[in-house]
């Protein structure tokens, strides 16, 4: 491992540069001085704890810290879909939907990756369980937030549709088919561009960071193939059941569509 | 759920098909679970029973209708005339025990009630590109036609483009598609509000002869003074949510 280590004079003049546009901004008067400023502290500080906790973490691998590690990253991720809902469901169910299917598709693709694929000893070894945990949580909780805000924004706007198939006689789930394909497709989309563009139009970021690291390229393009597969899988089959879950509460038992059970949107 | 039993005035071959019914297109059968006018049976079961119908912003209301019967609902607007429309198709949560021909309702899977209670909203949503994406998966073709005589429109209207639909087409066409499901219970909002006269004539005939043909019944709203006249039948008035006149049987 060739890895040049970065001292803090080089990280400074970096800082500079965004420095540099905050400035340019005020004197342009566009009003993101600030919070550019205030997004550069925060980067600086969240990552050199989040450094300093996997420090801590590699140390003392034990299999509890690693879970709770991991279950502070769900109630993070699952905090971000629901704030990311214009329309969100009322009660629980805000947070439990996102969060649920998260758990659900994520967890279960990592402990598969890392049980069958990888197979690190022990199988929950802080060095790989982690950052792999942090791309499928980070991926899926982008697909599960588009797909449940374009569910429940569609739903919202054609309900009158609907409510016209139901008074024909369809099931609740032929009324709301072509929502819930949309909703599946817009959660979806993110991640077969990344996977039809990579290495095209975009260098993956964890590639560049392994050749960066000093690894073969062609061990680090192994490893974002497995990757981006573990990704869209745990994307899609967190997506698909969070639209479908979503859907189905959108209706009780007696089929009626049930637009109370959403709050009011943000910007109507 | 399955409650099996003879339902209240149904003659004795009729108790077992009460309940476990559960196919997509209501089965004429049900047609049986009424008293059979030519048998004699002294005691007519109405239609439609609807008692101590509650929703949010309705009721406590009881309604009968019996086959055959068009009754008018009228009322300020806001005082509720399309809440009890919806309340009826089950499309709005409410509580109260509404039977169709002395089955519950809560005996039925929610789509089955809905093709035999059609709801037909004051402005139909039409969400394909063409009018036959919107109908029933399976309709006879002589119901069809015979519906499109009496609406006068001719019979390749069923492949027209939604999008070059006149108002009144959407009305005619929104009618049409409902009563292909051969409901027993027409919940009508308006629907002559955008016709011109001739073309209203003919909504009330279709609907008028589709009742006698089909012993079924329908709860008409409108606004329409003369209208009421021409149609007849009892007047139901709606105020702050409640039936004025007692709904006799």
């Amino acid at each position: 491992m060739d890895l040049i280590s970065l001292s803090a004079v080089d990280l400074a003049l970096a800082a500079l540069l965004v420095i540099a546009l905050a400035g340019v901004t005020v004197w342009a008067r566009m009003g993101l001085g600030r919070s550019l400023v205030i997004a550069g502290v925060r980067t600086v500080i969240q990552l050199l704890l989040v450094g300093l906790i996997l420090q801590t973490l590699f140390d003392h691998a034990q299999l509890g810290w690693v879970a709770l590690m991991a279950v502070v990253m769900l109630a993070v991720a699952g905090y971000e879909v629901m704030a990311r809902q214009q329309r969100r469901f009322v009660g629980l169910w805000g947070y439990g939907i996102g969060t649920a299917t998260m758990f659900i598709s994520a967890f279960a693709v990592t402990v598969l990756a890392l049980t069958t694929m990888v197979g690190p000893t022990p199988w929950w070894e802080p060095q790989y369980a982690i950052p792999l945990l942090g791309m499928l949580l980070g991926n899926t909780m982008t697909g599960i937030a588009l797909g449940l805000d374009r569910l429940t924004q569609t739903v919202w706007r054609e309900r009158r549709t609907i409510e016209g198939r139901l008074a024909m006689g369809a099931s609740w789930s032929e009324a709301v088919t072509t929502m819930r394909r949309e909703a599946a497709r817009s959660g979806l989309m993110p991640t077969i561009n990344a996977m039809a563009a990579a290495g095209i139009v975009s260098l993956p970021g964890m590639m560049t960071g392994q050749i960066l690291a000093g690894a073969p390229p062609v061990e680090a393009v192994k490893y974002q193939i497995l990757i981006m597969f573990l990704i869209t899988a745990g994307t899609g089959f967190g997506t698909l059941g969070a639209v479908w879950f979503a859907s189905r509460r959108l209706f009780d038992t007696r089929e009626r569509l049930r637009l109370d059970r959403l709050k009011a949107g943000r910007h109507t | 759920m399955l409650a099996f039993g003879r339902p209240p005035g149904a003659p004795f071959f009729m108790w077992r098909l009460r309940a476990p019914i559960r196919f997509f297109r209501p089965p004429r059968t049900h047609r049986l679970g009424f008293p059979d006018r030519r048998t004699g049976n002294a005691r007519m079961d109405p239609l439609l029973d609807v008692q101590q119908l509650k929703t949010a912003h309705l009721g406590p209301l009881d309604l009968r209708l019996q086959p055959g019967e068009l009754a008018q609902v009228t009322g300020a607007s806001g005082a509720g005339k399309s809440l009890l429309l919806r309340a009826l198709a089950d499309l709005d949560p409410n509580t109260g025990s509404v039977r169709l021909a002395g089955v519950p309702r809560e005996s039925m899977p929610p789509v089955q009630w809905r093709c035999q209670v059609a709801y037909v909203p004051a402005e139909t949503a039409w969400w394909g590109e063409r009018v036959d994406e919107h109908l029933p998966g399976e309709f006879s073709r002589d119901t069809a036609l015979h519906l499109l005589e009496q609406v006068a429109l001719p019979e390749d209207a069923l492949h027209w483009e939604v999008e070059r639909l006149s108002s009144g087409e959407k009305q005619r066409l929104g009618l049409l598609r409902a009563l292909l499901n051969q409901p027993r219970v027409l919940l009508l909002d308006e629907p002559t509000a955008n016709l011109d006269l001739d073309n209203t004539r003919r909504i009330e005939r279709a609907v008028r002869s589709y009742l006698a043909e089909q012993d079924a019944a329908a709860l008409w709203v409108s606004h329409d003074t003369l209208q009421r006249q021409r149609l007849g039948g009892r007047i139901l008035t709606i105020r702050e949510g409640l039936l004025e006149a007692p709904a006799w049987t």
